[in-house]
């Protein structure tokens, strides 16, 4: 392992996709600017309504899982209250929303995520003061505690946190500049497009930083941390104040995105959904939380139209991948950087015909698994919508015994033969990894 | 008269019911290549803990450089100037060994937890950083993640993690412990280097290197220094040919 | 008010031998595999339901037995081939990996035995009043559950210091490396650990569901405060889970009787009301009964700042 791990390390390292001759400024802002003419162009590739709106929650879903990424992926805290400060941070929002429209104050709309930030950066010193005493495990349990203190907090608090109902506002009666009022989702959009990329390169840069890579070292070896100098427990307190910034920001995007916060937005649940996004994105990785705040975003709400018991896959798909690719789907597609650098196309081309195989007998498989949920489903709590369920563009009867053989076979056959590919795949990686040694060496 | 280095004074540590170090008193002087010895068991981990701020001492003082350093955290000991290496590698095994250097350096530097700076455009950092490789040879793996190195590069590694922060007083723990004779020897000449004009304490069970380097021995046996003079008298010492050199040496 | 004082000693006694009785699984699975079973309330949902749905068809005692049976076989299953797959992604991997089953484990009790709450009710033999306490019948049901999680907790005490087994787990909780090398079958140990674990919290859930509400919710509602009943008393240890696990329940359970308020307090001394509709209005009304489901919490973040190893804890996991 360690010689081929030595003849990888001698691969020319990133950086090499420019030619040599290119400007340090241009490859620094390059990406940016590629990511800002995206942001721009999409609502002419997406531009119905809904699309509109999907986006714009992708949008804040980004921000929300980066900045909880900063805590889990480069500080090694793992945390499952991290909404308190997104929900808190939209609070403060629609409060001061209300405020300036109540007293007629001229400040427009999109300066309100600054008291989003604001918020969020105070209750995350306030909070991390206490919480950043611990780490590890300690740490993941008083996170749960102080969530949960904030969310039951506001049942009493109703003046602040609006009670059952919430509090709501108006995007539209702020302060209008250039005739923008925000009425419609498009504008919406764009604002929220605007303040993401901001927080993007923001949170990018930070890990640039001394404090950055001290984070990261703090993440890989406290006790190493403290014996160059470094309180790894003030580190961890910027970090976590930080985090609370962004995540303030997110939720303050979020209240005038839907002009309504309520008390599930520091709930155990929203937590729990920036930790799925951001872990099935890939936790070590700075694309893996936006790549799954993506996916994330986009199954909540694809998936809850299709089936009712929509969190019941979520979870699966959590557990499947916290035992199968811990390192996310980013992890998943950088393993392959090594033969990408490699130039080992030849062998990359045939594994992705291996992958190709193997997930056939891959859906099959999850075909049956899905049959047998919906029909359990069905017949536990709507039996008395009668026996029959449609799925996948077929109507099955639950309560005979072959629609249920029929998922079994497709379950336990499609397991068998997607477990005959695995040879397949495995030689495909081999010979991958011969050539691109061959390759390197060849250097 | 200058304070010494380092000086412990009668420096005891119990964990519950059992002494592990019971009453050490020692002095290195400024500038002085120290080698502590003894059997396993006898404490010797047990003691740069209590010096670097790992462990408290059960009662007893340490000063460094003539202040008072008893009880307070590693890091703050360490930001007076002391620094360790560990027996067990003790490195960020993620990070690539330009990353672990560079971390190394940045406090001594002045940079603290600044996330308004670049760190990309530190030149004192990255040039910092490049006479440590250089100078423990792996100024080629720089890109490499320090959890595949070898085992004889981690070790150097370590040491220049150690040493990386300029500190004046290096505590090594087993600095060639696993190493072959050659890269003993390069390991030796390594902190032979690292170590000109600065106080250095280490750990040793190799005999070839300690005789080789060190200005003075201390024996520690049981927690207790039974012996502590120049190499030559050591060697001829009674008390430590029995306790750890055996009967005819 | 010395009945009041009474009946809500007993009742934060039940309480706390309750938690106990799922804080002592919890801290058992934590110092002999360090990791923190996320999942652990679920399994004391799942002894409810199982209680509840074995009743239905032959009885609540033979309930009582084969449920809590029922869910360690399938924690040990869940060990056997879930948690030790996982185990070599790392720490954070295993807690998330009991995070997500903990919500699966939800899910599919919704999907089963729906989002509302099932009639388990206390079975007819116990259904009286076991005595009178001045003025108020204290139920023999609750008299029952209290028996019998000191009754559990005398087996196991007796277990794990005068058998065998019982010594090859303490051994176990601080060298399994050594035990291994001796012979024993660690591998097996944490299984059967992991698995009287969980069945130790399908009990509180068998004997707790008749008398709490048995709903798919329970396991959110508890989970949280098991777990500041283990960081409060110290990671890692059973003596401080117990007196941690003691000190919540009685103080949750007496805090639910005062109706002082913060207005009854600072007014006496003087101080003036804020104006109504802020934030300070809603503090200064809230009274202790309401600030009872958060006082666990509370408690969590005073001991942060006193003292952050618990109050039994040592060192820093």
């Amino acid at each position: 392992m360690s010689d081929a791990a030595s003849d990888i390390a001698k691969l020319p390292a990133r950086g090499a996709l420019y030619p040599a001759g290119v400007p340090a400024a241009v490859r620094l802002a390059g990406p940016w600017i590629a990511l800002a003419l995206l942001f721009l162009l999409l609502p002419l590739v997406f531009a119905s309504g809904s699309a509109l709106t999907m986006l714009s929650l992708m949008g804040i879903m980004i921000v929300f899982a980066l900045s909880y990424n900063m805590l889990l992926g480069e500080t090694g805290l793992l945390s499952f209250g991290h909404a308190v400060y997104y929900g808190l941070g939209g609070f403060l929002t629609v409060h001061a929303m209300n405020a300036v429209i109540r007293d007629g104050l001229p400040v427009p709309l999109p300066l309100l995520p600054l008291v989003g930030a604001a918020g969020g950066l105070l209750f995350g010193i306030i909070f991390g003061s206490v919480s950043t005493r611990r780490a590890g495990t300690a740490f993941a349990m008083i996170s749960l505690g102080l969530g949960e203190l904030v969310a039951s907090s506001s049942l009493i608090l109703r003046g602040f946190f609006g009670g059952e109902e919430g509090v709501s506002t108006n995007r539209t009666k702020l302060l209008h500049l250039f005739g923008l009022n925000f009425g419609p989702q498009i504008q919406v959009y764009y604002l929220i497009a605007a303040w993401c990329l901001v927080c993007m390169a923001a949170m990018y840069a930070l890990r640039r930083t001394p404090f950055g890579r001290m984070c990261n070292a703090v993440r890989e070896n406290a006790e190493r941390a403290q014996f160059v100098g470094y309180n790894p427990q003030v580190v961890r307190f910027i970090a976590f104040s930080l985090a609370g910034l962004f995540a303030g920001v997110a939720g303050a995007l979020a209240a005038i995105n839907f002009e309504l916060v309520n008390s599930a937005a520091v709930g155990a649940e929203q937590s729990g959904l920036v930790l799925l996004a951001a872990y099935i994105g890939g936790i070590g990785n700075f694309a893996g939380p936006v790549i799954g705040a993506i996916i994330v975003t986009w199954l909540e709400v694809m998936l809850s139209d299709v089936t009712e018991v929509w969190q019941l896959y979520f979870g699966l798909l959590f557990i499947g991948m916290v035992m199968f690719a811990p390192q996310g789907i980013a992890g998943l597609i950088m393993v392959h950087e090594p033969l990408w650098q490699a130039r080992a196309y030849g062998s990359m081309l045939w594994l992705a015909v291996t992958y190709l195989i193997a997930l056939l007998p891959a859906l099959v498989c999850l075909a049956g698994a899905i049959v047998v949920i919906e029909m359990t489903y069905h017949i536990s709590v709507k039996a008395s919508d009668g026996p029959a369920i449609s799925l996948f563009h077929l109507t099955l009867d639950t309560t005979s015994v072959k629609s249920w053989l029929a998922a079994a076979v497709l379950l336990g056959g499609g397991f068998v033969l997607f477990r005959l590919t695995w040879p397949l795949v495995g030689a495909a990686w081999h010979d991958a990894f011969v050539e691109a040694r061959g390759a390197g060496r060849a250097k | 008269m200058t304070a010494p280095a380092i000086a412990l004074a009668d420096v005891h540590k119990n964990f519950g019911a059992t002494k592990i170090i019971r009453g050490v008193s020692l002095d290195v002087p400024v500038g002085e290549r120290h080698a502590i010895i003894g059997p396993n068991g006898a404490g010797k981990s047990t003691l740069f803990n209590l010096m670097s701020g790992r462990l408290t001492p059960s009662s007893g003082t340490v000063r460094l450089d003539g202040e008072d350093i008893t009880g307070l955290p590693p890091h703050e000991i360490n930001r007076r100037g002391l620094c360790r290496s560990f027996q067990v590698t003790n490195i960020f095994p993620r990070l690539s060994v330009w990353e672990n250097v560079r971390c190394a350096v940045l406090w001594s530097l002045g940079y603290r937890y600044a996330f308004w700076r670049g760190i990309d455009s530190l030149a004192d950092a990255r040039e910092r950083t490049e006479t440590i490789l250089k100078a423990i040879d792996l100024i080629d793996r720089r890109r490499v993640q320090a959890g595949v190195l070898a085992y004889a590069e981690q070790r150097a590694l370590e040491i220049g993690i150690t040493i990386a922060g300029g500190a004046k007083i290096i505590l090594l723990d087993e600095p060639s412990a696993g190493m072959s004779a050659a890269e003993a020897a390069r390991a030796v000449a390594l902190i032979r280097k690292v170590s000109e004009g600065r106080t250095l304490i280490m750990i040793e069970h190799d005999m070839d290197v300690v005789f080789d380097l060190a200005d003075r021995i201390s024996v520690l046996v049981y927690g207790e220094i039974i012996a502590s003079d120049v190499p030559a008298k050591i060697k001829q010492d009674a008390a430590v040919q029995t306790a750890y050199l055996g009967a005819a040496a | 008010m010395l009945e009041l004082v009474t009946i809500s000693t007993l009742n934060g006694v039940l309480y706390g031998m309750l938690l106990f009785l799922m804080a002592s699984g919890l801290t058992l699975i934590f110092s002999m595999m360090g990791v923190l079973n996320f999942a652990h309330a679920s399994f004391y949902m799942l002894g409810a339901f199982f209680g509840f749905q074995i009743s239905q068809y032959i009885g609540f005692w033979p309930a009582l037995v084969i449920a809590p049976l029922l869910v360690g076989g399938i924690g040990a299953l869940i060990e056997r081939y879930g948690l030790r797959y996982v185990h070599r992604h790392g720490p954070v991997a295993e807690l998330l990996f009991t995070f997500g089953l903990a919500f699966v484990i939800v899910e599919i009790v919704q999907m089963v035995w729906g989002k509302g709450p099932v009639d388990y009710r206390v079975p007819q033999s116990l259904d009286f009043s076991a005595f009178t306490v001045f003025s108020t019948n204290y139920p023999a049901y609750k008299m029952f559950e209290l028996l019998t999680a000191v009754a559990i907790f005398a087996v196991l005490f007796a277990v794990l210091t005068r058998t065998r087994v019982g010594l090859i787990i303490q051994a176990s909780l601080t060298h399994p490396h050594m035990v291994a090398m001796l012979g024993h079958n660690v591998p097996r140990v944490f299984m059967l650990v992991f698995g009287v674990g969980t069945g130790l919290a399908a009990v509180a859930g068998v004997i707790a569901g008749p008398a709490l509400v048995t709903q798919s919710n329970m396991a959110a509602a508890l989970g949280p405060i098991l777990f500041v009943v283990v960081v409060v008393g110290g990671l890692g240890s059973l003596a401080g889970a117990f007196v941690a696990s003691l000190l919540i329940g009685l103080i949750q359970t007496f805090a639910v009787s005062i109706n002082l308020s913060v207005a009854d307090v600072l007014g006496r001394l003087g101080v003036a009301p804020p104006t109504p509709g802020g934030v300070l209005a809603d503090v200064w009304t809230v009274t202790v009964a309401q600030l009872a489901p958060i006082i666990p919490y509370l408690l969590l973040v005073l001991i942060l700042i006193f003292r952050p190893v618990g109050l039994m804890g040592t060192r820093e996991h």
